[in-house]
């Protein structure tokens, strides 16, 4: 083709032109959007719970007060780390945490291929009115970050809420001297980036998939 | 635009009658489990440009597998397809994107609008792709968009217009970066007959208007009385192709059958 050397300057999508794209994209389906979003809130929030309520209690462990030990008791916490009761804990508070690690790998991926597959007509017609692989996969990026990223932010923030408020129920406001914010800041980082990355990687990899495809199939593919 | 259009078309006046699309032994085979599905057995077809043909058979005739193939959207088993020149099979990504983007545009039986966008950002994100400015875009994409009759409906989503108002939609974005060669792949499928009619004339007119070459995949009728040529397509095979002069007795007996 003569005009080869013009091809990557005139076949181009700026990437103000991608965010505005995908943004309005996110908002105009909002009501889909809310849904898939919701998937993702609800899967960090239970990782962000479990995480955030192993942490209040070993603070009240840690600080070894006798009223507080009292109350833990009566909740059936052991507070000696050495008893085959408190090791037993352990081990089904790491299970709780790898459920959850689960339910939200399942949740946030599930939420994002269905919301992805259900457009591979979208990426097939894209394809055909001259976008590149390239270009719907900048779109699901940023769109999967932008629903990836409010998701893990809002479900982190609820789910520390709803334990701090469980936890507050059930011991009183003690819980604030004793809460050790560096770690639960440490988790609520660690599942950020947890739910982001799933989400990323459930929305990135079926568009992949979709924009790898000859259009046609893309299109005719039913889901 | 306007003066840009008859350049353009003046150029097409002086390479008239030149081959655009041109198949050569092209075969197609689907391999489904065990078996062999052989969609196209041979299909040697020359497209003229500016002309407006259209592409018939029953459903399995491997009528839209041609027409796929014809439009660079699907690749060969066998065989060779030229556009303007070019194997489609010998283009890179980038390439193929820069001729489904300037050379081609395409018109589908379900429309396929991006949902979410207006009518004014359907047709211009082809321009979009093609390097245009936000602002140019927009100009060009009110004018084609008054073009076909929906000045009025620039800011609608497809789920506010009708059938035949997205269709049209579907016509000016497949007008939109100026192409050489349309694609339309059943385009009266979806609508009714006054509907199907009135998009047909569209694109007739726009045919004639800027050269246009149209291509187009059908087994409606009323697509026979304003095509250049009509070819057949049977068992993977071109059966025959029938020219403008020859068609209007045809037109007659089937009309008659129809109707």
């Amino acid at each position: 083709m003569p005009e080869q050397h013009e091809i990557n300057t005139q076949i181009a999508l700026p990437l103000s032109k991608a965010v505005e794209i995908s943004f309005n994209s996110v908002k105009i389906r909002f009501g889909r959007s809310l849904i898939t979003v919701s998937g993702i809130v609800l899967a960090i929030a239970f990782l962000m719970s479990i995480w955030a309520g192993n942490a209040i209690v070993d603070g009240l462990m840690n600080a070894n007060d006798p009223k507080i030990n009292l109350v833990l008791q009566q909740k059936g916490i052991e507070i000696d780390p050495d008893s085959a009761a408190a090791i037993q804990q352990r081990s089904k508070d790491s299970w709780l945490v790898v459920l959850s690690l689960l339910v939200c790998l399942v949740g946030i991926a599930n939420a994002m291929l269905m919301s992805v597959t259900e457009r591979f007509r979208e990426i097939g017609t894209m394809k055909c009115m001259g976008a590149l692989d390239g270009f719907i996969i900048k779109l699901f990026i940023l769109e999967s970050s932008f629903m990836g990223t409010a998701g893990t932010i809002i479900g982190v923030v609820v789910g520390f809420l709803l334990t701090t408020l469980l936890n507050m129920s059930s011991f009183g406001t003690v819980i604030f001297d004793y809460i050790p914010w560096v770690s639960i800041l440490k988790s609520g980082v660690l599942a950020v980036f947890i739910g982001s990355f799933l989400s990323l990687m459930g929305g990135i990899l079926p568009a992949y998939r979709a924009a790898k495809m000859e259009p046609v199939d893309a299109m005719s593919l039913e889901v | 635009m306007a003066t840009e259009e008859k350049t353009e078309m003046a150029a097409t006046a002086e390479v008239e009658a030149s081959t655009i699309v041109r198949t050569q032994d092209v075969k197609k085979v689907y391999v489904m489990g065990e078996e062999r599905i052989h969609a196209l057995r041979g299909v040697d077809l020359e497209v003229t440009q500016g002309e407006y043909l259209s592409i018939m058979g029953p459903s399995g005739s491997g009528k839209s597998t041609l027409f796929n193939m014809v439009g660079g959207l699907d690749k060969p088993t066998e065989g060779k397809v030229y556009i303007d020149d070019v194997d489609v099979a010998q283009l890179d990504a980038y390439e193929l994107a820069w001729l489904r983007c300037r050379k081609i545009g395409y018109i589908f039986q379900s429309y396929n609008l991006i949902p979410v966008m207006t009518a004014l950002e359907n047709v211009t994100l082809p321009m979009v792709f093609a390097g245009l400015t936000s602002d140019e875009a927009r100009e060009k994409g009110v004018t084609l968009l008054t073009k076909v009759g929906l000045g009025e409906r620039v800011t609608h989503k497809p789920f506010e217009l009708s059938g035949g108002q997205q269709q049209r939609v579907a016509v000016a974005r497949a007008f939109a970066n100026d192409p050489a060669i349309i694609l339309a792949d059943e385009p009266t499928g979806n609508l009714d007959l006054t509907t199907g009619r009135e998009i047909i004339e569209l694109l007739r007119e726009m045919n004639k208007e800027s050269g246009v070459t149209v291509i187009s995949a059908t087994h409606d009728h009323k697509m026979l009385s304003v095509s250049d040529r009509v070819v057949w397509v049977r068992d993977g095979r071109v059966d025959r192709i029938i020219n403008r002069d020859e068609l209007k007795i045809e037109v007659g007996t089937i009309d008659g059958h129809e109707e």
